[in-house]
């Protein structure tokens, strides 16, 4: 294993748990009926949806490869699936897997 | 010590025939293939996995390893990615705090908050205790833990035999699944609101600023749909 590497993991783990752990720090201060509490609630689907959002219309890495367009239709129509299944979880993941690379080749 | 009985239920939870363990898989045997491809040996993939358990995070890492960043930016920048941890962790573990329970428990069991855990605790805390919760959520995150260094070790093998398509299909599995149980968490105003907001405005911020744009769209999109939620219910 190569220092650099392995400092680069450990590094990158201390960055990572360090919100996680102030995030704990500062729930045993909050009670889960108070505001507070709800306001990060709203943070955290916020902050979510923005990260997932964010994935499908600017991404890093193999989903570069695939259109613009076709993100964005692959997404709509699993959605159509998501709902058209009694929302299922499953059947739309699979489906997106299956037709991003059809669908990026008409698109 | 943690409970037996919730433990493994928390830990069936990955089992279940909608649980995420199939687009948690394929999103870290992309990484697993990524990690590969960068230089990592399967020893480095695999330990990077179980201590980081975070997709944004390594990604950051793996781009920042390959243009020679220092570690005080790949810190940094690590740091921003990952924030939204933060409110996450806000969010989940008032749920489960007990006094009955040693504090140890919750430092070390933070490690597990990721998307996929969180959301699973988020939707099935209620069916179990507020003193036995922590051990369920152990139970949930040592599952979505062992599913994603088992993928990660399996991406690493299959890193030469996947094509442009198959990585694109691996690639897009994640956001969707997240999609998806994030619709069907619009149950109330307030998290329907921070759903369409934050998928709207992390976007819009990007293009002032790519480094801050989910935090700075999170923070905004999260706080108005609180107020409005807040309002609409006085």
């Amino acid at each position: 294993m190569s220092i650099s590497v392995l400092l680069s993991i450990l590094v990158t783990s201390l960055a990572t748990y360090l919100s996680r752990f102030l995030g704990v720090l500062s729930s045993l201060k909050i009670k889960e009926t108070s505001k507070i509490f709800r306001w990060f609630n709203c943070l955290a689907y916020a902050t979510l949806a923005a990260l997932i959002a964010r994935t499908i219309i600017f991404p890093a890495g193999a989903l570069l490869d695939a259109s613009y367009l076709s993100r964005f239709l692959v997404v709509l129509l699993s959605l159509g699936v998501f709902f058209m299944t009694k929302k299922n979880f499953v059947y739309p993941t699979v489906f997106s897997a299956i037709s991003i690379g059809v669908i990026n080749n008409f698109f | 010590m943690i409970k037996k009985e919730f433990f493994l239920k928390g830990y069936k939870s990955i089992l279940k025939p909608d649980s995420p363990a199939i687009a948690l898989a394929c999103c870290f045997v992309a990484i697993g293939a990524l990690l590969k491809n960068i230089g990592f040996n399967i020893q480095e993939s695999v330990l990077s996995t179980v201590l980081i358990y975070a997709l944004p995070g390594s990604l950051v890492m793996a781009e920042s390893i390959l243009v020679g960043a220092s570690l005080l930016s790949i810190f940094i920048a690590v740091w921003f990615v990952n924030a939204r941890l933060y409110p996450m962790a806000v969010s989940l573990f008032p749920l489960m705090m007990d006094e009955s329970q040693p504090k140890w428990k919750y430092y070390l069991s933070c490690h597990f908050i990721a998307v996929s855990a969180w959301l699973i605790m988020k939707s099935d805390y209620e069916t179990v205790k507020k003193k036995d919760r922590v051990d369920f959520w152990i139970g949930i995150g040592s599952a979505t833990l062992s599913v994603s260094v088992l993928a990660t070790a399996l991406g690493f093998y299959l890193a030469d035999h996947l094509n442009k398509d198959m990585l694109m299909g691996l690639a897009i599995l994640n956001p969707i699944y997240f999609t998806c149980m994030m619709v069907g968490a619009m149950k109330t105003l307030q998290i329907t609101l921070s759903v369409l907001l934050g998928a709207i405005l992390g976007p819009v911020f990007y293009f002032f600023s790519p480094e801050w744009s989910i935090l700075l769209g999170g923070l905004i999109a999260g706080s108005i749909s609180f107020l409005i939620g807040e309002k609409n219910v006085n």
